[in-house]
C-alpha cells in the first residue's frame, strides 16, 4: 500500500514537473523528452530491460507477431524456458510439469501470469507444429509458444542466460539449459528453478514473484 | 563479433574503447605506486607497458574451446585501493526486554512467522536478548564510487554492513528477534533483492526451527525469533549436561538463507559474524589458551566480491546478474564492506578470523610483501571452519571456498615498519571453481602480486607488548572421537541440462529426502560428477570430519580438523562422518556456490527419533 502510494506520488510529481496532462501517457513524453528517456534506461529496470529482454519479434502457436519485451514480458510476471518440438529429452517432462502447473495457478496464467517456451530449433518449430504442441500438452490461454529467427532466438538465449559455460556443450541443442526462468518484469525480481522440479514446486516459485506488497 | 562484460553485442570501437577504460583502470589502481612498485609487484613490464589484469566478470562469455576461458572485458568502474580503514564491525547490542516477550510457541497474532514451537527455549534460557531488523541504508563502500543501497542488520543502534558481531559465550543462550523492515518490492529500485529473509546460523548448534533452515523465510512487516542456545554437542546425549568440550565452536557466520535468493540477498548486505567464547578460549590473551585478545589484536574480516555496473545512474552502482546459473564474481574486493583498505597494525600476533561470504569466489589467500616479492611469508591456521584445530599448523597459504571460515595468526614484529599486502592468489575466471587440469593454459596460483591484493597492512615501528602465546606451543581441542556409522549414504552432485541437482533430485521444501536417526553416527560420501566443477558444500548442524578424499586422508594438515563446508573438487569422491545429537528436525545440505544453491542443488533432510536407511537418497 505505502509502495504504491509512493509510486503514484512520484509519477504526479513527475507529470506535474513536466506539466503535462496526466491523461496523456507517459511513454510518449519520455520520447519527446531524450533526457528523461536516458536516465530511464539507466534505471535498474530500464538497464535489465536493455541487456537481458531483448524485443525481437517472434511468432507464437496462433500465428501473431509478438514482441518480446513490449507483449510478452513487460508489466508481466512471467516463466521463460526454452525447449524444441522434437526434443526427446528432458523437454517432453519440462512441458507436462509446466501444464500441471499451469492446471494449478489455474485462472491467474493470462490475467497476471504470463508462460512462454521458445522454440531453440525455430527453422523446424513452425506455428502448426507449435500449435499441434501446445495442443499435445492441453495448454491453455495465457501460455505462448514461440519462434522466430535463428539469429534473434539466439540472442534472446543468450540474453536470458540460457548458456552453458562450456561451448562443446553450448552446441549441443540436445543439452540446453532445461530450468525454467520466473520473474516480475516491473518489480525486478527474478529467480530460475529446474523444469524438471515438482510441478507444485514450480508454481509456488512463480507465485513468490508475485508482489506482497 | 564483441561482447561486452554483459553479454551485449558492441561495436568493434566501442570494445577498443573498453578495452582503454580497462587499461585505464589498471593506470588509476597503479597510480598510489611508484614505477620501481610496479615493476616488483609484476604490473609493469621492463618496456613500461602495463601487463594485462585477468579476473573480471564471470558473465556468461561465447568462449572458446576451453572451459577455463572467460570474459575479461572492463567491468567496473576504476577506484585506488587502499584509501580508507578497514571497519570493524560494532559488537552487537542486547535489548533489556522484548516486547511482546518471546513465546514457545510461534506469537502468530503478534505477527512472527516462524512456523514451529522452540524445542529448547526452556531449558536453555536466553541471558541476553537481541532485536535485529533487516533494514535498506546508504552506504559508501568507496569514496570513489556514489552511495549504494545495502541491505544491513540494525540492533537499534543503526544498521552496520557486515552486520553487528554477536559475542557470545558458551552456556550463555541468546534470542535474536529478527524483525523485516526491507523495503517493498514496488520501493526496491536496485534490480535485486527479495525482501522476504531467513537468517542463518551458519555451524551453529542451533534447533531446526532457529536454524534459519530456506523456507523458513518470512516477509516485511513480520518477525522471527532464532533461539541460540550456545550448548556442545553432546549436551542432551552423549556427554549429558555438558556437552563434549572437542566440539566447541568459535566463528560463526550469519547470512541471509531465503530459498532461491540467497546469493541476491546476502550480495546486498545481509551478512555478519557471531563469536563463541569459553573458558579456554576466553578473548583474553593471558589466560586459557592465551590468544590474541578480543577485540583489538583478535579480529572479524568478511570477504566479498562484488561488480559495479559502469552504466547506471550514477554510475557504479552494485550489480548482481539475475540471469548467471553458473555463479556471479566481482571485479571488486571488499573487506569488512570497503573496497580494499588498509589496516594499521602493531608489530605483534593477531588473531584474524576470515569469513569468505561469497557468492561464488574461491580465495587462496597469501601475505606479499610488496618490496620481496620471492619471499615467503608463513602464518599460522588455528581453525578450520571457525572450529580451533588439535595444534596449530604453519602455512604459507590458506584455501577458503564460499562460507568456509579460517582463523590464523600473524605475527606482525617480523614486519615493523612495512606495508604487507593480503594477496589472494588463485585464479578463478568463471562459476565453476578455481582453475583446475591440465586443460587449462592458465595458472591456478598466480604469481605474488599479480593476484588481487584484499587488503593492505600497514604496520607500526614502535614495538609493542604482546602476552599472546607462542602458536607452536599451542594445544587446542583434540577431534572428536569416530565411532561406527549407523548407515553410510552416497550424494551425488550433479547437472543435468544446467538443473544443478543431488542424486538427481532437486530442492522442494515439502519433500524429506531422508531421516537421520537423532543421536546417531552416519557416514557422508559426496561425489562431484560435474566434471570441472568445484562445489563447496555445506551441511548444516553438527561439523563433520573429512575421512578421505578419493580413499586417502585429506593431504592438507588443516582438513583434519572439524568442518562444515567441504570443497567437493572436480572428480571426488569424498567421505564425512557425522553425529547428530541433542536435537531434531529439517535441515538442508547444499553447494554454498550461492548461485546453485539458488538453483535447487540442495536437499531437506531431518533429524528424527527413527531414521531410515536410504543409501542413495
Amino acid at each position: 500500500m505505502k509502495g504504491e502510494a509512493m509510486q503514484n506520488l512520484t509519477r504526479r510529481n513527475l507529470l506535474g514537473l513536466l506539466r503535462l496532462a496526466p491523461a496523456v501517457p507517459l511513454a510518449e513524453h519520455l520520447l519527446a523528452n531524450p533526457a528523461l528517456a536516458a536516465e530511464t534506461q539507466t534505471s535498474a529496470r530500464g538497464l535489465l530491460q536493455r541487456r537481458n529482454f531483448p524485443n525481437v519479434k517472434l511468432q507464437n502457436q496462433d500465428g501473431q507477431e509478438v514482441r518480446f519485451y513490449d507483449d510478452l514480458i513487460k508489466d508481466k510476471i512471467v516463466t521463460i524456458n526454452f525447449f524444441y518440438a522434437k526434443c526427446e529429452g528432458i523437454c517432453p517432462t519440462v512441458t507436462a510439469n509446466l501444464a500441471k502447473a499451469q492446471k494449478i495457478l489455474g485462472d491467474r496464467v493470462g490475467k497476471d501470469i504470463f508462460m512462454t517456451s521458445i522454440s531453440l530449433k525455430p527453422e523446424h518449430d513452425t506455428r502448426a507444429v507449435l500449435k499441434e504442441y501446445a495442443d499435445m500438452f492441453k495448454a491453455r490461454p495465457g501460455w505462448s509458444f514461440l519462434s522466430g529467427k535463428p539469429d534473434d532466438v539466439e540472442h534472446l538465449r543468450r540474453s536470458l542466460g540460457f548458456t552453458n559455460l562450456d561451448p562443446r556443450l553450448d552446441k549441443d541443442t540436445s543439452q540446453h539449459i532445461g530450468n525454467v526462468r520466473m520473474g516480475n518484469e516491473p518489480l525486478m525480481l527474478w529467480a530460475a528453478c529446474p523444469g524438471m522440479a515438482r510441478p507444485e514446486f514450480i508454481a509456488k516459485s512463480i507465485l513468490w514473484m508475485v508482489r506482497k506488497g | 563479433m564483441y561482447r561486452n562484460v554483459l553479454g551485449e553485442k558492441v561495436s568493434k570501437s566501442r570494445f577498443r574503447e573498453m578495452q582503454n577504460a580497462a587499461k585505464n583502470r589498471r593506470e588509476l589502481i597503479a597510480a598510489g605506486l611508484g614505477r620501481r612498485d610496479l615493476m616488483k609487484m609484476g604490473l609493469l613490464t621492463a618496456a613500461g607497458a602495463l601487463l594485462p589484469i585477468k579476473g573480471l566478470s564471470a558473465r556468461r562469455s561465447p568462449g572458446s574451446n576451453s572451459v577455463c576461458v572467460t570474459s575479461f572485458e572492463p567491468a567496473s568502474p576504476p577506484t585506488r585501493p587502499f584509501l580508507e580503514p578497514m571497519p570493524i564491525m560494532p559488537i552487537a547490542q542486547p535489548v533489556a526486554s522484548l516486547s511482546p516477550a518471546p513465546t514457545v510457541d510461534p506469537n502468530t497474532a503478534a505477527g512472527e512467522q516462524r512456523t514451529r514451537p522452540h524445542q529448547a527455549l526452556k531449558l536453555f534460557p536466553p541471558k541476553k536478548l537481541y532485536q535485529v531488523s533487516q533494514r535498506a541504508t546508504q552506504l559508501s563502500l568507496h569514496p570513489e564510487l556514489p552511495l549504494q543501497t545495502m541491505w544491513a542488520f540494525d540492533d537499534g543502534t543503526g544498521p552496520s554492513f557486515p552486520g553487528p558481531t554477536y559475542v557470545s559465550r558458551y552456556g550463555e543462550a541468546n534470542l535474536v528477534r529478527n524483525i523485516n523492515q526491507l523495503p517493498s518490492e514496488a520501493n526496491n529500485k536496485t534490480g535485486f533483492g527479495l525482501p522476504s529473509v531467513s537468517t542463518h546460523l551458519h555451524n551453529g548448534h542451533t534447533p531446526s526451527e532457529s536454524d534459519g533452515f530456506p523456507c523458513d523465510f518470512f516477509e516485511r512487516g513480520h518477525f522471527y525469533d532464532q533461539h541460540y542456545p550456545n550448548v556442545l554437542a553432546g549436551i542432551l546425549s552423549t556427554h549429558p549436561g555438558t556437552g563434549d568440550i572437542n566440539e566447541s565452536l568459535g566463528t560463526l557466520f550469519y547470512h541471509d538463507h531465503r530459498l532461491d535468493h540467497t546469493a541476491q540477498n546476502s550480495y546486498k548486505g545481509l551478512v555478519g559474524t557471531y563469536l563463541l567464547f569459553n573458558h579456554l578460549d576466553t578473548g583474553d590473551e593471558t589466560t586459557g589458551f592465551r590468544l590474541p585478545s578480543f577485540p583489538e589484536f583478535d579480529v572479524p574480516m568478511m570477504f566479498a566480491d562484488k561488480l559495479f555496473d559502469p552504466e547506471s545512474s550514477p554510475a557504479g552502482l552494485l550489480a548482481f546478474d539475475l540471469f548467471s546459473l553458473d555463479g556471479v564474481l566481482g571485479d571488486k574486493f571488499l573487506v569488512n564492506g570497503k573496497i580494499q583498505p588498509f589496516f594499521k597494525v602493531k608489530p605483534r600476533r593477531y588473531r584474524f578470523r576470515w569469513v569468505n561470504t561469497g557468492p561464488s569466489r574461491f580465495y587462496e589467500f597469501f601475505l606479499t610483501d610488496p618490496r620481496n616479492l620471492s619471499a615467503n611469508n608463513p602464518f599460522f591456521v588455528i581453525a578450520n571452519d571457525g572450529n580451533l584445530l588439535p595444534t596449530p599448523v604453519q602455512v604459507e597459504s590458506m584455501r577458503i571456498g564460499v562460507a568456509e571460515r579460517t582463523e590464523v595468526i600473524i605475527d606482525f614484529s617480523k614486519f615493523a615498519g612495512k606495508s604487507i599486502m593480503l594477496e589472494n592468489r588463485l585464479n578463478q575466471v568463471n562459476g565453476q571453481g578455481p582453475v583446475v587440469g591440465a586443460e587449462c593454459s592458465l595458472p591456478e596460483i598466480l604469481p605474488a602480486g599479480r593476484g588481487h591484493q584484499v587488503l593492505r597492512f600497514d604496520v607500526d615501528s614502535h614495538p609493542v607488548k604482546d602476552e599472546s602465546g607462542e602458536p607452536q606451543n599451542m594445544r587446542f581441542y583434540d577431534l572428536p572421537e569416530i565411532v561406527e556409522p549407523r548407515v553410510t549414504r552416497t550424494l551425488r552432485f550433479d547437472r543435468l541440462n544446467g538443473q544443478w541437482s543431488i542424486n538427481g533430485q532437486f530442492i522442494d521444501c515439502d519433500t524429506i529426502r531422508f531421516a537421520v536417526e537423532q543421536n546417531s553416527a552416519e557416514n557422508w560420501i559426496l561425489e562431484n560428477v560435474t566434471g570441472d566443477w568445484t562445489h563447496p558444500i555445506h551441511i548444516h548442524f553438527e561439523e563433520h570430519q573429512i575421512i578421505s578424499r578419493n580413499f586417502a586422508p585429506p593431504a592438507l594438515k588443516v582438513e583434519h580438523s572439524r568442518k562444515d563446508v567441504t570443497r567437493l573438487q572436480p572428480a571426488e569422491r569424498v567421505q564425512l562422518f557425522f553425529r547428530f545429537r541433542d536435537f531434531h528436525g529439517r535441515y538442508p545440505l547444499h553447494c554454498h556456490n550461492m548461485v546453485h544453491e539458488d538453483h535447487a542443488m540442495m536437499g531437506r533432510w531431518e533429524i528424527e527419533p527413527t531414521g531410515d536407511n536410504k543409501v542413495l537418497p
